[in-house]
Order: C-alpha cells, then structure tokens, then sequence
C-alpha cells in the first residue's frame, strides 16, 4: 500500500503547523519519498527526537503502509 | 503491555554487552533490505567492530526493538547502550563527522581516516 505525498504533507502539517515540508516522490512509485522538513518545533531537540516527531504524526503509518520515507528535518 | 515485554530485558542485554549493536535485516554479509545494507557499509568504511541481530529471524525482537526505541523502522544503531538512529541519521552523522565524533567519545575504535565518498 501506498501513500500519497500530499497526504504525507497534510499529516505532519497537522502535528507541526508551522512545519516547511518538501516531499520528494524518489522513484515515482508513489512508495519511497524523501522528506525535508523544518519547524521551529525541532529546536534543541535531537535528531532522533524529531524525526520521532514526524513518525508520531504519521500515526503508525510509517513502517507500515509506507515503506520508505528518508528524513532530514532541521529547526528555522 | 510495553513495560513488561520479555525482550526487553534480551535487547537491554544486547546493547549494554555490545558498544556497537546492529538490529538490522539480514546479516552483514547479506543484508536483506537497502537501509540495513547502507548502515553495514558506513561501520564497515570506518572499520568499527559490530555485533549484529536479524530482526527477520525474530519476530519479537523485530517488534520489540520498534517499541524499545520508540522507532518504526529497521536498521536501529546503538553505541554504548544509547540509540543513536536508523539509516537517514547514521549517514547524516557519517557525513557531518559526528559519527566519529561520538565513536571517539564512547571509546570506540575506528579508522579515523575513513572519510565519505
């Protein structure tokens, strides 16, 4: 199962409101993306805690139904 | 019931035994997914002595790592009993030099000439 990048986008978005996100769809399969995503919410927190951040936000679903999502997050 | 899951206890074990402890798919001579196989290439570049567990042989460990770590994915690293991550921050780490940092910190030995590619 796939998901789309725009319901990726729209999940993190809601958890980080603030959140810049650029999706890219890395083979075009709809299955493997690589995300940036930078929030004020990251600031002087871990990497290991933000990027938990967004697999909080994506419910579980990471893992799952969606395969393969490379992160780099960062603060502003 | 999280808290009294029984592979805790084994994964404790593992990672304060281990400085360098590798949950992963597969073994390091065949990893069975592109992730594990890519954190397997970064210890082995810079020469770090690892002990591995193949999370595909296990299916408890296989879920009780993603609970223990509070992480979704497979490979996890941890060095000197702390989770350091999974692919992405291994290689932003490998690349930024904080990998070798964190090595020389813990006590770790490693070629400090490896530098990425």
């Amino acid at each position: 199962m796939a998901m789309q990048a725009a319901e990726i986008e729209r999940m993190i978005k809601e958890a980080l409101p603030d959140a810049q996100i650029k999706i890219d769809d890395l083979r075009g399969d709809g299955d493997h993306y690589a995300a940036h995503v930078v929030s004020a919410a990251f600031a002087g927190k871990s990497r290991v805690q933000q990027h938990q951040m967004i697999y909080k936000a994506l419910k579980g679903r990471m893992g799952g139904e969606l395969h393969a999502l490379m992160l780099t997050t960062s603060a502003p | 019931m999280t808290a009294t899951n029984p592979v805790f206890d084994r994964i404790k074990q593992d990672v304060s035994a281990n400085k360098v402890m590798l949950y992963m798919k597969g073994s390091p001579v065949f990893p069975q997914c592109g992730f594990s196989a890519a954190v397997v290439q970064v210890l082995s570049h810079m020469g770090v002595k690892f002990k591995s567990a193949d999370v595909l042989q296990d299916s408890q460990l296989r879920d009780g790592i993603k609970a223990f770590s509070e992480w979704p994915t497979i490979p996890q690293l941890y060095v000197d009993g702390e989770f350091v991550g999974g692919c992405d921050i291994v290689r932003e780490m490998f690349q930024t030099g904080e990998l070798g940092q964190l090595f020389k910190t813990k006590g770790v030995a490693f070629n400090e000439q490896a530098r990425p590619e």
